[in-house]
């Protein structure tokens, strides 16, 4: 029992999952960019010059610049969270890939570390698309805002890490709306990317002060503002610290259930 | 020889509920061994326990000469795995599923290209390495699962049902394809729960019941040992009748459903008294695996 709590030992051969899913995406990248990229986009655009005409600028900036680097944090966030949700469970449950895989000379160890580099990946296939929209726009500072780029690599492993332990023990899709709602939602709406954090009340700030998605904007705002994020080190050590404990809750928990 | 699977004690629990308990396996290279039994025997689990797939909680196993699960990916790498259900890729073609899974054990597309033919060829399906998954029928799934299992070269293949849910045309055609197989000098392992598969296909059987194996050896060295050599099925009305009269007249009755079994060395008496019984019908006919494992497992509904 104890080697279930065993530090994740993947092998290079986890690329070979990778590939599959990058063989399967590039049948559909189009569509799928798309898809990932046409929501945050309109909230951008729509509120960033809707409301950013009423409010004016925030946090010495204006507001399209200020939800520009929110989005890119959240698309980022999302976009790990839908592959590592609903396309993992589809391949571990439905279609039961990761069995014909864990037949092959492959451990689950490998399967779970090609899922969380793989969703990480197309979480920052999306922040990049996120940025060169950005960009184009006007709102990126150029060379500091690429050190973003990074930092949403971060976003996207954290939130894979998570979303593949609630994968492992999801016993539907509908399990993931309560993830989505009751812990994304409101981190969304905790960790500043609407409004300032500055602006809750203490034990509030504390609060978002712990989660992943707070410190990856407060990477990247400043960042796409040409500026070094004043805590660099410890926003890096909280995603590091997310990413890794997630991976870690990831393999244990996929290994609770399929192992048996 | 050194055996190509060698299994001693295994054990394996769910909350509490043995589903192993103490199993002793022991394959030769060349072999086509069957593991036969009622559903929830225990079968599936034996083979995921000799492919290091999960933990035993007793026993070893020997998979290639490499104990497992401790040394099971070196273990797998020569060993070829045909599942149960169906899991080749529904994104991809019929070839990029090979190609995709081939990557699983490090063969590159450079090394699997010059093998690509010869498996679509085996797997009767030359000339559709383009179509999509959704296409295939049930047989052509399952023979292409097959072909996959192969893109390694391996020793040694275990499936888990290779027949079940494909109709008796395919059935056959999966069955010449593994005897192709064991002619190249491949081994074998399956479990199955249709006796006319094991009889034609196992040199050796097991049979298992509740996780423990209750018989083993040859189709018909099971068959012999086991069960008298004659049988005798009776129906009809007044089965009930006869049956309480003809007690004496076989060496065993048995009573299933609305078919009464009869069997023995001599089925004379039964087959004398049953020719001026004008309303039950009756078939003579030897005694077959499938009376073995019902003798040796039951005749109750398993689920």
């Amino acid at each position: 029992m104890t080697r279930l709590y065993l530090p994740p030992t993947p092998s290079l051969r986890f690329v070979a999952v990778w590939q599959r899913h990058f063989l399967v995406w590039r049948k559909l990248a189009i569509p799928s960019i798309l898809g990932n990229l046409a929501d945050p986009l309109i909230m951008l655009f729509g509120l960033g010059y809707g409301l950013g005409a009423v409010l004016g600028d925030v946090s010495g900036g204006s507001y399209f610049a200020f939800l520009a680097a929110g989005f890119l944090a959240s698309s980022t966030m999302y976009a790990a969270t839908f592959e590592s949700l609903f396309s993992a469970f589809s391949r571990m449950h439905v279609q039961r890939t990761w069995e014909a895989i864990a037949n092959a000379p492959m451990t689950l160890d490998d399967v779970v570390a090609g899922e969380w580099v793989w969703a990480a990946s197309k979480a920052f296939a999306a922040g990049t698309c996120m940025l060169i929209v950005i960009a184009i726009a006007g709102y990126a500072s150029f060379p500091w805002a690429l050190a973003a780029l990074p930092a949403v690599v971060l976003i996207g492993l954290a939130f894979a890490g998570l979303g593949l332990s609630i994968n492992a023990l999801a016993s539907g899709y509908d399990f993931f709306s309560y993830y989505m709602t009751l812990a994304l939602t409101p981190m969304m709406m905790l960790s500043g990317v609407f409004f300032p954090v500055s602006g809750l009340p203490a034990p509030v700030q504390a609060m978002a002060a712990a989660l992943p998605l707070y410190h990856g904007v407060e990477l990247v705002r400043p960042l796409l503002a040409g500026t070094l994020p004043e805590h660099a080190l410890l926003n890096l050590g909280v995603l590091v610290g997310y990413a890794m404990a997630g991976f870690y809750a990831a393999t244990v928990l996929t290994r609770r259930r399929l192992l048996r | 020889m050194t055996p190509t699977l060698e299994a001693r004690g295994l054990c394996k629990s769910y909350g509490g509920a043995a589903v192993v308990r103490g199993v002793d396996i022991s394959v030769a290279p060349g072999e086509c061994f069957g593991l036969l039994g009622p559903n929830g025997a225990g079968k599936t689990t034996t083979l995921k326990l000799c492919l290091g797939l999960i933990d035993p909680d007793g026993g070893s196993a020997q998979l290639l000469g490499l104990e497992v699960p401790r040394r099971a990916r070196e273990a797998r790498a020569g060993v070829g795995v045909v599942p149960q259900f169906d899991n080749l890729d529904p994104d991809f073609t019929v070839e990029e599923n090979l190609v995709v899974y081939a990557r699983y054990f490090g063969i590159g597309a450079r090394e699997l290209a010059p093998r690509i033919p010869r498996l679509l060829e085996f797997a009767g399906l030359a000339g559709r390495a383009d179509s999509k998954i959704q296409t295939l029928s049930g047989g052509m799934k399952r023979r292409l699962t097959l072909a996959r299992a192969l893109v390694n070269e391996p020793r040694l293949l275990f499936m888990d049902e290779p027949t079940t849910g494909l109709d008796p045309q395919a059935r056959h055609l999966i069955w010449e394809r593994l005897r192709h197989l064991t002619k190249e000098g491949r081994t074998l392992i399956l479990t199955t729960h249709f006796m006319e598969e094991a009889e034609r296909l196992c040199t050796r059987l097991a049979i298992m019941d509740r996780g423990r194996i209750v018989a083993e050896g040859a189709p018909r060295a099971l068959i012999a040992g086991h069960i008298e050599p004659q049988v005798v099925e009776v129906h009809g009305p007044g089965l009930e009748e006869w049956m309480a009269r003809a007690r004496g007249l076989a060496a065993r009755i048995e009573r299933a459903g609305e078919t009464a079994f009869c069997y023995a060395s001599d089925v004379a008496p039964v087959i004398g008294d049953l020719r001026g019984q004008r309303e039950l019908s009756y078939l003579h006919r030897p005694a077959n695996l499938e009376d073995v494992f019902l003798k040796l497992t039951g005749r109750d509904l398993r689920d």
